[in-house]
């Protein structure tokens, strides 16, 4: 599926094209490379790089939303060995889908600002861990490197200068725990994708214990398009804090699910007439901002939301990935975390205690209660858990799990506590994921 | 012992890495071993291992480790169904059910005639396109409508 609305599109402006647009010469016809070009023709300096960055208050587009521009300057600057750039395409985080079309309609907009990264970082040598399940995707980023190395944008001496900068894909096989950072390193050096403790944090003791920084793809491939436009210009273009366009995978109960980009600080209310309303004209329930490790936020507050990190974090939950899970009054909260619960017990890595065994507790106690057997006090039990994972844990899978439960038990604990009395759910079952659509087609 | 063609190709994979690095080149090794063998068997993994200079259970960890390597054999078909929350919002959970009628079996089972084997998927990262299929981990189908399942279980001859 290809882009269904933007406002003052960037990342996606290449987008239109779909499956015949996102060749090299096609990037290039749209200004593709050029700032790469300008940025070794003209010997921008590497800090004046990191400058824009950080005026352009780029924040990380993987999940924590961490200053992209700061993140770069930590990067040794007279390191005598190797360094990398990673970037993160493991896209697992239920919800989330902007990476794939991203590299699926203009892979080369990711090649370009990795590359940029590299310059800027002063590494020869780059890696795109791409998610398991998308070969097809996969396949299309590396022919898209073939035809980089082709023009030469990439190898020895980029441009006639003194740059030299190589740059692969690797393909995960399916761990939602690889897009963890550390993991996805321990994966990429042929190992288990199990996190690292931290410190050292990977700016130090990164890829093969070389200095190494990890983005987001949508972090990467919005890098040429803030030099192109200069930094506060992009940082205008959001709210003070939050800057630029970011995309938006809205699924669930929307008339079209798809991808969306938007400055950040635009309205939830707005969003949601891009994605063509509420299917079959049904209530809003609730909706999840930001993957599924964001708690839920009722829907009548989400209408009040506009969509950058700070207002959804003061409405108590996160922005995460963009991913925007949108469900109407047929949805039970029980059962939906439910799901939630059981992915994360399915993908805790297992090295840490809370974490392996809380993840398996919390999803036993949601089943229970939403197959009638819950008992009085579970709500006090996981109540009690959550806080026993969170913090507690080497890598936020702990946090990311515990999250959702706390979120739904604060906004829904009458449901729960519903199922708990009446051994039954208040949706009826016949009515329950009713706007699924699967029997009876996609307009009701 | 993995044919010419399959070296060949873990040999490209080898070179993205640097040359004390070829451990990295495990995760496509045994991608490319399943591609040939179906799936991996404890002969396929000490071939891996040899070929990359690992020690057998390293492979073993890795191969064990993600859930898209099959340890044990599986159908001609391996059909992945999401129904992960943002999936069953748009009918992922009933399309799992749909195909399990259909095949006559439950997750992680294969059908009678070895043609398909059905396993349960975690987010495959293209929610927006609920319901999705995954087949032999590499052609993702989307939009599967019970009509659109029934095509793609007739084609999978
Ligand atoms: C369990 C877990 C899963 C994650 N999955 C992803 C992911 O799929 N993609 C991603 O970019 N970041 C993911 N992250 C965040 C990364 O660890 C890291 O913060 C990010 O890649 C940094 O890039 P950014 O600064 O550009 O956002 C995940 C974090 C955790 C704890
Ligand atoms: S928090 Fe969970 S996923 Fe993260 S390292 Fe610990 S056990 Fe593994
Ligand atoms: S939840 Fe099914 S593909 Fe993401």
């Amino acid at each position: 599926m290809a882009l269904l609305g933007a406002i003052n599109p960037l990342m996606t402006s290449g987008w239109a094209g779909g499956d015949a647009g996102w060749r090299l010469k096609d990037y290039v016809a749209r200004g593709g490379y050029e700032m790469l070009r300008k940025v070794l023709t003209e010997k921008v300096s590497p800090d004046d790089v990191i400058a824009t960055l950080k005026a352009s208050v780029l924040r990380g587009r993987g999940g924590a939303g961490f200053p992209t521009g700061l993140k770069w300057s930590f990067m040794p600057k007279n390191f005598p060995g190797d360094k990398y750039v990673v970037c993160n395409s493991d896209e697992g985080e239920p919800g989330t889908f902007k990476d794939r079309d991203l590299m699926r309609f203009d892979p080369h907009s990711v090649i370009e600002g990795m590359i940029i990264a590299g310059y800027a970082m002063g590494a020869a040598r780059g890696y795109n861990y791409i998610h398991g399940e998308i070969f097809d995707v996969y396949q299309r980023f590396e022919e898209a490197l073939d035809e980089a190395r082709a023009a030469g944008f990439l190898g020895s001496n980029i441009l006639g200068s003194s740059f030299s900068y190589e740059l692969f894909a690797h393909h995960g096989y399916g761990a939602y725990i690889c897009g963890e950072e550390t993991g996805l390193l321990e994966s990429l050096e042929g190992k288990k994708g199990q996190p690292r403790f931290k410190p050292p944090f990977p700016a130090s003791y990164g890829l093969y214990g070389k200095p190494t920084t990890i983005n987001n793809t949508e972090t990467f491939a919005a890098v040429p398009f803030i030099l192109r436009m200069g930094g506060e210009a992009y940082l205008n273009m959001g709210k003070p804090n939050n800057g630029g366009t970011k995309l938006f995978s809205v699924s669930g109960h929307v008339n079209k699910p798809g991808n969306y980009e938007i400055p950040l600080g635009t309205p939830f209310a707005k969003l949601l007439e891009m994605a063509g309303g509420m299917r079959g004209g049904r209530k809003l329930k609730m909706v999840i901002p930001g993957g599924s490790s964001a708690p839920v936020i009722p829907g009548e507050m989400m209408m009040d939301l506009t969509m950058d990190y700070d207002a959804i974090a003061k409405a108590g939950s996160m922005l995460g990935s963009g991913a925007v899970i949108v469900m109407d009054e047929t949805v039970c909260a029980v059962k939906a975390l439910e799901r939630l619960s059981y992915f994360y017990f399915e993908e805790s890595c297992g090295q840490c205690t809370p974490c392996r065994e809380g993840t398996g507790w919390m999803y036993r106690i949601v089943h229970r209660i939403e197959n009638g057997e819950g008992r009085p006090d579970d709500l006090e039990l996981l109540t009690s858990i959550t806080p026993n994972i969170m913090g507690r844990t080497i890598c936020a899978l702990g946090d990311a799990a515990a999250m959702p439960v706390s979120g739904f038990i604060k906004h829904y604990r009458s449901e729960f506590e519903y199922h708990i009395e009446n051994k039954r759910c208040l949706v009826p079952r016949d009515v329950q994921w009713a706007g699924s659509t699967f029997y009876t087609g996609p307009s009701c | 012992m993995l044919s010419e063609s399959s070296l060949k190709k873990i040999d490209r994979e080898v070179a993205k890495y640097p040359a004390a690095q070829k451990q990295s080149a495990v995760m496509a090794a045994l991608a490319i071993a399943q591609d040939e063998k179906g799936w991996l068997d404890k002969d396929t993994i000490a071939c891996v291992a040899d070929y990359l200079g690992m020690a057998p259970v390293a492979v073993y960890e890795v191969a064990s480790f993600y859930n898209m390597y099959d340890l044990e054999p599986v159908g001609k078909y391996k059909l992945t169904v999401c129904t992960n929350l943002p999936c069953a919002l748009s009918g992922g959970a009933h399309a799992a059910e749909y195909v399990k009628e259909k095949l006559g079996v439950d997750f992680n089972q294969t059908t009678a005639d070895g043609r398909f084997t059905l396993k349960e998927g975690e987010c495959l990262g293209a929610c927006g396109d609920a319901p999705v299929m995954l087949v032999n981990n590499k052609r993702m189908c989307s939009f599967m409508t019970p009509m659109q399942i029934d095509k793609l279980i007739e084609e999978c001859k």
